[in-house]
């Protein structure tokens, strides 16, 4: 049987050529994620944000949402400002376009790091168990008896406020919970037996945790990616309404959000175009990422 | 003989303690002496929780041994490296028991198959590697159509197809057979079997065949060894075992085989009383007295040592130690 297998002729079947060259996953994933319709809404209004990211400038002009102009103190909305004016007169429209720019781009960096380091660690620790496993779990208890919030001042305060930094610390803020999540998935997984099929057939550990485990937590990853990305957006809120955030006439959704609480009994509306844009954004991400988790599992795929 | 053949598997005093609490030690596998040779089937039976699917992970050093020696081809492969260990498990495969656990769910068929081919890189390219398992999954009778078919789709019969594709895919010499069959219902286990014996044919494999039934046993093995809390109480070939078997335990696992014939109805079964005593830290003496309906007063001192009483009969009882 060795013999002739060397070299056989393309699998056919039919006399039609079938390409076993893996049977294309993506593809299989994106067919099954157009069916959810709830993905697919949410794909959209991602879509859209995101081009509305891009094309910021285009819509509305950046100097009109940071210069402070007197006359347009709170003005309502008018052709020339489609969303009105905030307090300083800076037009709401071009806040809400620019701050969408570091409001994402901030929560989406923080989540993919952090779950790319919880995950990591999570897994070494899952994986190994043992003493590697004692080490890392007693290191995050450390990590998690400092409150979030003090931990994210220290480090901000220590480095100043920036875009990376900002980053940073929102990572160090939130990976605890992926190293916890993953861990135990992991724990799960490793006595499986096609864990040990793979060891059996001279797998190394880097290749098992990556083709097999990683796989295998995703949908608990993934959703705890989405459900993050709005949380951390409204975490970033937190930080600017203590002064951590951005420096000031950076426009950022929850700066926005947190200067015009002072004026929401004269101006409501101020309060209600940042925080739909947070919840806007929120509600896209985790129905695509609830679409993908289903459409990454063949179990789920009829 | 004229020649004296090597063991292809040769197993030396072997032992897996694993440790369940301070001084406690579980005595999973406690010095087994095997010897398998090329193209032949050893069967493994006892009852549950007796060690025989550790003692097989142990021989491919999935588990460690606490100690002993794995001969494979007369060379320890205790002492290799987890590079050479690596090449060496292209050698020495394993079909698990069940088939609806060993296969990565996300995976599909094809995919399955091919794993191990890629990452021990036995062929040059991935469409080579791709081809063969297709060869292969002919091999197992598993149909083409299944290749993107992912195990969750399939039946059980078929989920071990896949399994033995796998294990045949690195081209083994030694397969251990995990309870192959014990997840699938009668007629799925009778196809099985027959195509593990009809692989074994067409490439001299060699089998460590581990089950609990004892019918299946006598169907596929060579030599049997039947194992007791993590020993071995009596080996010898297969026909003999069942012709003549001299342990007690033995004499009852063989009693308990049911058998289809109306005028057996009334016939009693040799029952054998008690439990199982705990594995961890056992006593001395011999470790089925307990249960044992011949038990005398040496049992219970002494274990005694596993000796062959006959030609290629060996027995760990002290009923057998004069002639027979």
């Amino acid at each position: 049987m060795a013999k002739n297998s060397t070299r056989p002729v393309v699998a056919t079947l039919d006399g039609e050529d079938i390409n076993f060259k893996r049977p294309s996953q993506t593809k299989e994933i994106l067919r099954r994620l157009r069916k959810n319709k709830g993905a697919m809404i949410g794909l959209f209004l991602l879509i859209c944000i995101v081009l509305v990211v891009i094309f910021a400038d285009f819509i509305a002009p950046y100097e009109a949402g940071v210069v402070q102009v007197a006359e347009n103190k709170l003005a309502p909305m008018s052709p020339e400002h489609p969303l009105g004016c905030d307090s300083y007169g800076r037009d709401v429209l071009s806040r809400l376009v620019h701050g969408a720019r570091n409001s994402l781009l901030v929560a989406v960096a923080a989540s993919i790091s952090s779950c790319l380091f919880g995950c990591t660690l999570g897994a070494i620790a899952g994986y190994f168990g043992g003493k590697i496993d004692m080490l890392i779990m007693r290191a995050l208890d450390i990590f998690m008896s400092i409150p979030d919030l003090l931990f994210t001042m220290v480090v901000v305060a220590a480095l100043s406020s920036s875009i990376p930094v900002l980053i940073i610390a929102m990572t160090l803020a939130y990976f605890t919970n992926y190293v916890r999540l993953v861990r135990s998935g992991v724990l799960n997984l490793v006595d499986q037996e096609y864990v040990e099929a793979a060891r059996a057939g001279g797998s190394s550990s880097a290749r098992i945790i990556i083709s097999h485990i990683i796989p295998n937590t995703l949908g608990i990853i993934l959703v705890n990616v989405t459900l993050n990305v709005s949380s951390l957006v409204i975490y970033q809120s937190t930080l600017s309404f203590i002064g951590l955030s951005l420096p000031a006439p950076a426009p950022e959704w929850g700066s926005m959000l947190s200067s015009a609480r002072v004026d929401m009994m004269r101006a409501p509306l101020l309060v209600v175009f940042p925080a739909l844009a947070i919840v806007l954004t929120a509600f896209s991400v985790n129905l695509l990422g609830d679409g993908l988790r289903d459409a990454m599992d063949p179990r789920l795929k009829n | 003989m004229a020649e004296e053949r090597i063991p292809l598997i040769e197993t030396v005093d072997l032992k897996k303690y694993f440790k369940v609490g301070d001084n406690a030690l579980l005595h999973a596998v406690d010095g087994i002496n095997m010897k398998v040779y090329p193209g032949e089937t050893i069967g493994v039976v006892g009852e549950s929780g007796c060690g025989k699917s550790t003692l097989g992970r142990t021989i491919l050093r999935l588990i460690e041994p606490t100690s002993g020696q794995i001969l494979y081809n007369g060379d320890d492969i205790t002492q290799y490296n987890a590079r050479r260990m690596k090449k060496m498990r292209q050698e020495l495969q394993i079909i698990f028991q069940d088939p609806y656990a060993s296969l990565d769910p996300r995976k599909s068929v094809i995919e399955i198959i091919a794993e191990y081919m890629i990452i021990n890189k036995t062929l040059p390219t991935k469409r080579d590697i791709f081809n063969r398992a297709a060869h292969l999954m002919d091999v197992v009778g598993l149909a083409r159509r299944y290749a993107t078919a992912y195990p969750h789709e399939l039946d059980g019969g078929r989920r071990q197809r896949i399994g033995i594709a796998r294990a045949l895919s690195v081209n083994p010499k030694f397969i251990v057979c995990d309870e192959p069959v014990s997840a699938l219902d009668v007629s799925i286990q009778a196809q099985i079997l027959n195509l593990l014996m009809d692989l074994q044919d067409e490439m001299c494999l060699t089998y460590m065949f581990v089950t609990h039934d004892l019918s299946v046993v006598k169907h596929i093995s060579d030599n049997i060894m039947v194992m007791y809390l993590g020993q071995c109480l009596e080996l010898t070939s297969s026909d003999e075992l069942f012709e003549k078997p001299l342990h007690p335990y033995t004499q009852a696992l063989l009693s308990a085989i049911p058998e289809p014939d109306i005028s057996m109805r009334n016939k009693k079964i040799k029952v054998i009383k008690g439990e199982v005593v705990s594995p961890v830290n056992p006593k001395p003496g011999c470790r089925f007295a307990a249960r044992c309906e011949h038990c005398q007063e040496r049992c219970h001192q002494e274990a005694p040592e596993l000796k062959e009483v006959a030609p290629g009969h060996f027995v760990a009882c002290h009923l057998c130690d004069g002639p027979i």
